[in-house]
């Protein structure tokens, strides 16, 4: 009865509509041809405006003496990046971001991979552990950097109390160059780890059973079925996870910015710590020289971009 | 299914305990003295943590960090959400020309670090006259491609078709098709994008540091302020940082399981 009923309204409506006055119709058109342009376009003008628009006006900056405040910057050419290039306080940083980038990247895959296979175990309180794998994402990012300098703090940290306790002899974790990159290494690990984990379990749990059962008939044992099964499952995900956490590595500030507070933006007392945009930052905002900082932003978009397109490449080709 | 043996439980454990470790150490230092500093391994607090609160209180402008930050997050998340819903909308069920580059477009721009295009960014707000104002971290915030890109996938699926033509030839305007149908739909999504946009935008520090001024912070700017000098007295430092810890553990407590299925489900859809 209700369906007939329904059936009835439809009809009615239809026939509404195919007499609709002049003026309607072509408003009604006109809002099918326009609005569509107008739902994208704040998107558009304002990503354009403060987005794409500044940083393709660092490569015009870039090729500048631009101080900051001065009125007209002197045009250079490539200079700038003439003098970058044979600048050894920038191939450190870019030393010293790559090796924190590794420190971080290449153990937390592996160690998100594992966890999301112990968190796709039938567990009891499924949501409590994964709630607990996530806590530190929610972490303030500048309260977690302070928190852990403290803890690896070289004289009176708690990593050297226990390194001392069970008869380790303590590291500077400041000013020696490889402990201070494990350092802040450790902190992107801790804050990252248990996010991706969870990226990884959706992708693990999205595999379908059927793929594992026929596995099981085969013969295969659970290392095999891991190695031969879920991993290149995972190809998708394990790229997004490598893409994203290069793009974010690469731009590593806050933890060196703030890792040592004597520090200032120097990244330690030799700079063994310095990342490329703690330099960028350093240029830019201490020695106000903007036209050569924008030369170290504009190369290191170039790196970020080949490196992610890069591993993008590799992963397909590695997780087959 | 059976249940995991103890062992995963145990690994488990000791990873969830070591999660919460810092946040637990940081109210350990920040209810103590500087005692704690010189190598003593005890790990019950004192009683000192209001002491310290307050003299966080009397060095930084602790409050109206955390009001600043609440108006930066608020409009930013409000804006990133709204138009984003607005393009996915268009993108995941309208159709007109031009609509494939436009969203290959929006996709490229995802891998884009738009950050490092701080320094024109910096001389624009100089330009405006916004430097040390809180325009400065709203205005350059206000849309992201992930957004777009998140909300697209969303109501690609979620809205049918038919629903919108169904609006449509009940006379309705497409901005009004958007709002009664689009809308309600998408406030899942929304709301996980919501969330996802308020975290980022609370933890902004780069930008903050560079455009605000010490008198007008956001919260994160303002707790570096407390470490800066050569000493740096911890027991003061880490109750700021326990002290700008608390909202966040609240909201984690609260919509926790939510996050965690918006991570997730970010994932698949991604």
């Amino acid at each position: 009865m209700t369906a007939l009923l329904t059936k009835e309204v439809d009809r009615e409506r239809t026939e509404e509509v195919r007499s609709p006055s002049p003026l309607r119709h072509r408003l009604s058109k006109l809002d099918n041809r326009v609005s569509p342009y107008l739902f994208v376009a704040p998107f558009f003008v304002l990503f354009g405006a403060v987005g794409l628009f500044p940083l393709l006006y660092t490569a015009y900056v870039s090729l500048f003496d631009w101080d900051l405040g001065a009125d007209d910057p002197k045009f250079l050419g490539l200079e700038n990046y003439r003098t970058l290039f044979t600048d050894g306080q920038f191939w450190n940083a870019l030393f010293n971001t790559f090796s924190i980038f590794l420190l971080s990247s290449v153990p937390q895959v592996i160690t998100a991979v594992v966890l999301a296979a112990l968190l796709a175990a039938n567990l009891r309180g499924r949501t409590a552990w994964r709630m607990g794998v996530l806590l530190p994402y929610v972490a303030s990012l500048v309260a977690l950097t302070i928190i852990f300098g403290n803890l690896f703090g070289p004289q009176f940290g708690l990593v050297n109390t226990v390194l001392t306790t069970v008869g380790i002899p303590p590291i500077d974790w400041q000013a020696n160059t490889f402990g201070s990159h494990v350092a802040i290494a450790s902190m992107v690990n801790w804050r990252w780890t248990g996010y991706n984990a969870l990226i990884v379990l959706a992708a693990m749990l999205a595999i379908p059973r059927d793929l594992y059962e026929a596995a099981v008939v085969d013969g295969a044992g659970p290392v095999r079925q891991f190695f031969s099964i879920t991993l290149p499952m995972l190809k998708p995900t394990l790229i997004f996870v490598i893409v994203t956490s290069t793009i974010g590595g690469l731009q590593i500030f806050t933890e060196p910015k703030l890792y040592d507070p004597s520090a200032g933006s120097g990244g330690g007392a030799e700079h063994q710590y310095q990342t490329v945009v703690l330099y960028l930052y350093q240029s830019a905002f201490q020695q106000l020289d903007l036209g050569y900082a924008s030369a170290i932003a504009w190369t290191l978009f170039l790196i970020v971009i080949a490196v992610a397109g890069l591993n993008f490449w590799l992963t397909r080709r590695a997780v087959r | 299914m059976k249940r995991p043996s103890f062992v995963v439980y145990g690994v488990l454990a000791a990873f969830v305990l070591g999660s919460a470790f810092p946040f637990y150490w940081s109210y350990l230092v920040a209810s103590r003295d500087n005692s704690v500093l010189t190598g003593d391994l005890t790990l019950v607090p004192g009683g000192n943590f209001f002491a310290n609160a307050a003299r966080v209180f009397d060095t930084i402008p602790f409050w109206k960090g955390l009001g600043n930050s609440f108006i930066v997050s608020g409009t930013v998340t409000a804006s990133v959400v709204l138009l984003s819903t607005l393009a996915g909308f268009a993108f995941a069920k309208l159709r007109f020309r031009g609509r494939g580059v436009l969203f290959l477009f929006v996709v490229a721009t995802l891998a884009v670090p738009t950050q490092l295009g701080i320094i024109p960014l910096y001389m624009a707000m100089a330009e405006f006259g916004w430097a040390g104002e809180l325009e400065a971290v709203i205005v350059p915030n206000l849309v992201t491609a992930f957004g777009v890109f998140w909300m697209r996938q969303y109501l690609i699926d979620t809205v049918p078709d038919e629903l919108v033509e169904a609006a449509r030839m009940d006379g309705c305007s497409l901005w009004r098709a958007f709002w009664h149908v689009a809308l309600p739909a998408a406030r899942p999504a929304a709301a996980m994008l919501g969330v996802f946009t308020f975290m980022q935008s609370w933890n902004d520090f780069l930008w903050p540091l560079i455009v605000l001024t010490p008198d007008n912070p956001t919260l994160q700017a303002a707790l570096e302020k407390l470490q800066s000098g050569y000493y740096v007295d911890y027991s003061l430092v880490l109750a700021g940082t326990t002290l700008a810890t608390i909202p966040v553990l609240i909201v984690f407590l609260v919509l926790g399981r939510q996050i965690v299925a918006g991570v997730m489900q970010g994932a698949v859809k991604g």
